[in-house]
């Protein structure tokens, strides 16, 4: 059959022609964007806070326990029940019994919340995000290479999602639902409207890319399609993937606080940070900062991983954001 | 060009229905029954029939559909005999709630909105495209990091933030402004823009930051373009260079994001709304869902998916007026 000999796996192309100066030769596409991210001082604080976000929520149990509070336990010592529940001590009740002070009213501790909001935020992103790429590269792939009638259909879908009044329609469809696993559903509806930025992005790269001489001589190789997507194309693509991906999470992050701070996230007691800081404003002048900490977290998480995406947009998409 | 048009309207019919659609099946169908939502909570088994065949709940449901559709375009007749109600011409049908047709609460929230919408839209578009074209033309310099950086830190604020942070600090320790209540621009158009300029500012504030970002990247690269170097080397001011060569070219991008920003916040922005509690349709909707009142969240879906289908039909015929090179 195939007696030609095809390259198994094309490296992805160059990924910023300005990396040859600094760097030794023989290093791989991969190695040069990883050593142009660490030179950035902007990609590395995100980094750093990222993988300090991931760590926290992933050992939020340990932590909590570690504080010694459940997110869900109350404690009537920590509040002042003459001033309306306000809690005893300076700044909203920081001190070494409760790390980041507690809630009015009920005296649950801030940091055992915020740890276990973490988990619940970037989860439900981080799997929203997931959903989405995986969805939006399908769509995009298939769309960019078969062309023609595929590309007709899937074009106009993507049109008709993104004409869908997202935010309006999220909202009211977690609303209407009634009490199934809530993460599981909002990770779904999220998705179900964010796949088609991706697609549109993947497609444009496919279809730039369909036409190289590696492609076509995988199709006179005699490769199959399915295996031209997978191993020629796919990987060819996958910088601006990557990138994109990146610059998506703090769009989710964003959209699952809206939600949960309109109350139509995760259900209570479950802690998530939209609903602490729902929960906070109307506290916002007597305990400052019960309102501050949660909105605190929830402006990292999406600055640090929007600095993050800048960084890998501008080192592995030649086309966005040049400098 | 009248065949692109004519296309383009087919286009957008078959959105708004399909739209429709989807909407009214996740409204009216899946979720618990919509007629022990309008008969309330003592209600008679006997009653709750009457209610269903009222509301016209015992036909198929594609019966539902088209006469919901038909209602829309050509008014209909709820129920019969006496208790006949009839629903004029754009009916949505009857809020469960106050039993208001659903338009004209619609139409009485809207001024509000699109107050909203429109200032929020001319204060971002000019701190946004101002400080990222300024960023572009100084690529590298001290101001230009400083407007990046601000651009990120005030896109990453989520808007309830900023919104609680601008009542703190204007109205509650400055004392500069009251609390917001809304006044129809034809009642006094000051009273207008003061109650409005803290929810204008929130929201701008957001969108500036992306749109600042978007218009530098867009800026630099089409300042980089060959056509920009053969204008500035046959002698042309600088100043015309970047306004009739850069701007032109560097701004069409922008043209489609600000379509779909506006076209999105025109039927009403929830969360602004109800902090600043302002009476506008994102209030409604969110009123509508804590009561379950789903002719008014139905309604609102509908209205928020027309303004944002058109918006984008705007954006595209607008393109062949900046653009030269789109051709219909």
């Amino acid at each position: 059959m195939a007696t030609l000999t095809v390259p198994d796996r094309v490296p992805p192309p160059e990924p910023a022609p300005k990396a040859a100066p600094g760097a030794a030769p023989g290093y791989g596409p991969w190695r040069l964007a990883w050593r142009q991210l660490s030179r950035r001082p902007a990609a590395r604080f995100g980094l750093v806070v990222v993988a300090l976000l991931v760590v926290m929520a992933a050992g939020a149990p340990l932590l909590s326990a570690l504080g010694g509070w459940s997110p869900t336990e109350f404690d009537q010592t920590a509040v002042d029940p003459y001033l309306g529940g306000l809690p005893l001590g300076a700044l909203g009740g920081i001190g070494p019994d409760h790390w980041l002070g507690v809630e009015p009213v009920t005296g649950r501790d801030l940091f055992a919340r915020v740890v276990n909001g973490a988990q619940v935020s970037l989860l439900i992103s981080l799997s929203a995000t997931a959903v989405v790429v995986l969805a939006g590269t399908a769509t995009g792939i298939a769309a960019g290479y078969f062309g023609g009638r595929t590309d007709a259909v899937l074009s106009r879908l993507m049109d008709l999602t993104m004409s869908f009044p997202s935010l309006i329609f999220m909202i009211a469809m977690m609303s209407v639902a009634q009490d199934v696993n809530r993460i599981f559903l909002m990770t779904a509806i999220i998705g179900v409207f964010g796949w088609p930025g991706i697609a549109r992005v993947v497609r444009g790269e496919t279809l730039s890319v369909k036409h190289r001489e590696y492609v076509e001589a995988a199709r006179v190789g005699g490769s199959g399609a399915w295996r031209i997507l997978g191993r020629e194309i796919l990987p060819n693509v996958s910088g601006p993937i990557i990138a994109y991906t990146t610059l998506l999470i703090p769009g989710m992050i964003s959209t699952e606080a809206a939600l949960s701070y309109l109350g139509v996230g995760v259900r209570p007691p479950t802690p998530s940070w939209g609903q602490m800081i729902a929960d906070s404003v109307a506290f916002y002048e007597t305990d400052p900062m019960y309102f501050i900490i949660p909105s605190l977290f929830l402006f990292l998480a999406v600055l640090a991983f929007t600095l993050l995406g800048d960084a890998l947009r501008d080192i592995l998409d030649p086309r966005g954001g040049r400098r | 060009m009248i065949l692109y048009l004519a296309r383009r309207f087919a286009g957008v019919a078959g959105v708004l229905f399909a739209i429709s659609a989807i909407t009214f099946t996740i409204f009216y169908v899946l979720p618990s029954d919509p007629a022990a939502a309008a008969c309330g909570k003592s209600c008679s088994p006997e009653r709750l029939e009457l209610v269903r065949h009222y509301m016209g709940l015992d036909q198929p449901v594609w019966r539902q559909f088209g006469d919901f559709l038909t209602g829309i375009f050509s008014g209909r007749t709820l129920g019969e005999g006496p208790h006949a109600l009839h629903c004029g011409f754009p009916c949505f049908g009857y809020s469960y709630e106050n039993s208001v047709p659903v338009w004209d609460l619609l139409m009485d929230r809207l001024p509000v909105s699109v107050s909203l919408a429109v200032g929020a839209s001319a204060l971002w578009l000019l701190l946004g495209l101002g400080a990222g074209v300024t960023a572009a033309l100084r690529k590298d310099t001290l101001v230009d990091r400083t407007l990046m950086v601000g651009a990120v830190a005030a896109a990453s604020m989520p808007v309830y933030f900023t919104s609680v942070m601008l009542i703190y600090g204007v109205i509650r320790i400055a004392g500069l402004l009251p609390y917001p209540t809304y006044t129809d621009f034809t009642a006094d158009p000051l009273d207008w823009a003061s109650n409005l300029i803290l929810p204008w500012l929130a929201l701008a504030l957001l969108y500036a930051a992306m749109y600042a970002r978007q218009s530098r990247s867009s800026m630099i690269e089409a300042m980089a373009e060959p056509y920009i170097r053969t204008a500035r080397a046959k002698g042309m001011p600088e100043r015309t260079v970047i306004v009739k060569h850069g701007l032109r070219s560097g701004m069409t991008p922008i043209l489609t994001l600000f379509g779909m920003d506006l076209g999105g916040l025109l039927a009403g922005a929830v969360i602004t709304e109800s902090i600043f509690g302002l009476p506008g349709v994102g209030r409604l909707f969110y009123d509508g869902l804590v009561r379950s009142d789903q002719p008014v969240i139905l309604g609102v879906t509908l209205l928020a998916a027309f303004f944002i289908v058109i918006a984008n039909l705007v954006v595209d015929l607008l393109y062949a007026l900046v653009d030269p090179r789109v051709r219909y």
